[in-house]
């Protein structure tokens, strides 16, 4: 354990934390968003508008399959305009954030597509508008899963924030790759492992603990 | 009846589901339909699965836009408002449903609580409010639980209270009672009587259960594809229903008349000629027909029958077996008719 450089393991668990909870806000946010439009303007929906609805469906479509690296690299000159670099923890994070907003848009319009359209019947009759029923009703009446849907994308983030090295975002997995795998020093391979099950662990952890409150078992 | 006292009016309402294509053509629902409600009456639509019910009484709140026609509600037509409009005109109409549709993410008094927060009304109004409609449906002791944890008949009376938390004048019940069971219809259909006669609320109940018309209803439509056959008082309907539809929702509750299986048998048993003498509200019924049966030296034999009563006066029917000698039935038959008996021959029994 001689050859284990805590001070740059600090600063990698500090570069995860950093892309993952920046990109699980941000892209939890504007997937919430998506999510909700998508549900929102689907023929015979509250706010029902085929165009808006075929345009973000077609372009969720589009951006989902791509795998997180070809993303990357794909999205480079929007990233540069955005944030005025394509390399660095920010770039990443940047990047991570517009693919877990599409992912979460999904599982937003998903979840919400279970809510009993009764109760969105029960809302309109007492009077609510579209917007408000949208946010006091559907998404609390959806909330269990979607904590739920939210801790899955939680982890995808944690899987593709070790991808980060390739574009010199740091973090977690590029300290397991170069200062383990290829100085051959396994002890470092496995603290990151370990360091990586951990954060999958608490997030789950959290994540079913809250579900479990808000499903009320 | 002067135009005020008409809460609810239908005229020429047609309702048509557009199709997407080939595969779902467009489904024409509702055909001119007319009606009129009462302001403060309970006025009841029965009907079978898919004869139009349920989207006839969404129309009333434009929670479906009609395709045709107009809906007036009070002095305000409601037919071609925009849904933006309309959101002022649900806060004075409550409604129920098959399936309660309570909000699961809310307790007891949140989902009474609900229409009033949408209403604008602020916390410690709202609190007072719901106090109050909670303890009107029985309910006040479980405001903090959540609606699971209720039986069926209590999570209906949630949605009587919260369809009542902005005072409307009128209530639309689709199917209420329809998901319970029959000793909880009871108390439902019970304490919707009671919103009506003690806060005067106007209801209208659709259900597919003539029952339910029977314990509550004053007035009845009858709808069957789309169109009202019938309407009318719920006394005339029972008492005299005129078209096949109305006749069998009536003998479906009352179960008066002998069915086709039940004729065979009483053939078998009685060889009289079988005769159903529909019971009316007149003084001495039963002694008038015997009288005139012993007149005719006529031997009835009472083989079927049902006396139930609505509004405090009786409905039914009886089914006799009748024997005499060469033409006396004949002329007992016409001499009750004269008199204004309501006779049923049914045919093919044995001379």
């Amino acid at each position: 354990m001689n050859d284990f450089d805590w001070e740059v393991f600090r600063t990698a668990i500090g570069q995860t934390f950093f892309i993952v909870s920046i990109s699980v806000v941000v892209g939890g946010l504007i997937g919430l968003l998506l999510g909700l439009v998508l549900y929102a303007t689907r023929p015979g929906n509250l706010l029902s508008s085929r165009p808006v609805f075929i345009l973000l469906n077609v372009l969720v479509n589009i951006v989902r399959p791509i795998p997180f690296v070809i993303f990357l690299v794909a999205i480079q000159p929007l990233m540069l305009t955005a944030i005025g670099t394509t390399i660095g923890t920010n770039a990443v994070t940047f990047a991570l954030s517009l693919s877990a907003a599409f992912a979460v848009s999904r599982i937003v319009e998903q979840n919400l597509l279970t809510v009993n359209p009764g109760v969105i019947e029960a809302a309109r009759a007492a009077g609510a508008g579209p917007v408000s029923i949208l946010l006091t009703v559907l998404v609390p009446e959806a909330l269990g899963p979607l904590i739920l849907g939210y801790t899955f994308i939680f982890v995808a983030i944690v899987d593709m924030s070790a991808q980060a090295g390739l574009f010199g975002g740091g973090g977690i997995g590029d300290f397991a790759i170069t200062y383990g795998s290829q100085r051959y020093n396994w002890p470092v391979v496995y603290i990151s492992v370990a360091a990586m099950i951990i954060l999958v662990q608490a997030g789950q952890f959290l994540g079913n603990y809250l579900a479990r409150k808000a499903l009320r078992r | 009846m002067p135009p005020s006292d008409i809460h609810v009016r239908f005229e020429d309402v047609t309702k048509t589901f557009p199709g997407r294509g080939r595969k779902d053509p467009a489904q024409q629902v509702l055909r001119g339909i007319d009606l009129e409600i009462h302001r403060g009456e309970i006025f009841g639509i029965i009907g079978q699965s898919g004869a139009g019910k349920s989207t006839l009484v969404r129309l009333i709140n434009g929670l479906e836009p009609v395709t045709s026609g107009r809906i007036t509600v009070g002095d305000r037509v409601v037919s071609g408002l925009s849904e933006r409009q309309l959101r002022a005109v649900r806060r004075e109409i409550g409604m129920i449903f098959q399936q309660f549709n309570l909000f699961r993410s809310r307790t007891v008094a949140g989902n009474v609580a609900y229409p009033l927060k949408v209403a604008g009304v602020k916390q410690p109004e709202r609190d007072r409010k719901v106090a109050r409609l909670l303890d009107f449906v029985g309910l006040l002791q479980r405001a903090n639980d959540h609606p699971e944890q209720l039986s069926g008949g209590q999570q209906q009376r949630v949605g009587i209270a919260r369809a009542l938390a902005t005072d409307p004048s009128l209530l639309l019940a689709d199917e209420a009672t329809s998901a319970l069971d029959p000793e909880t219809t009871q108390d439902v259909l019970s304490l919707l009587k009671q919103v009506n006669r003690e806060l005067g609320i106007t209801i209208v109940i659709i259900t597919h259960e003539m029952d339910v018309i029977r314990q509550i209803a004053d007035r009845v439509a009858v709808i069957d594809s789309g169109h009202v056959v019938e309407s009318g008082s719920a006394y005339d309907i029972f008492a005299a229903p005129k078209t096949p539809e109305a006749t069998r929702f009536v003998s479906s509750t009352l179960r008066d008349r002998p069915s086709a299986a039940t004729l065979e048998r009483l053939r078998v048993s009685h060889p009289g000629r079988l005769v159903t003498v529909r019971v009316q509200d007149r003084p001495a019924f039963q002694n008038s027909l015997s009288v005139a049966f012993l007149q005719r030296d006529v031997t009835a034999d009472l083989v079927f029958g049902g006396i139930s009563e609505l509004q405090d006066r009786p409905v039914g029917s009886l089914t006799y077996s009748l024997t005499g000698g060469e033409g006396s039935v004949d002329e007992l038959l016409k001499q009750l008719r004269a008199d204004g008996f309501d006779l049923d021959e049914h045919e093919g029994a044995s001379r």
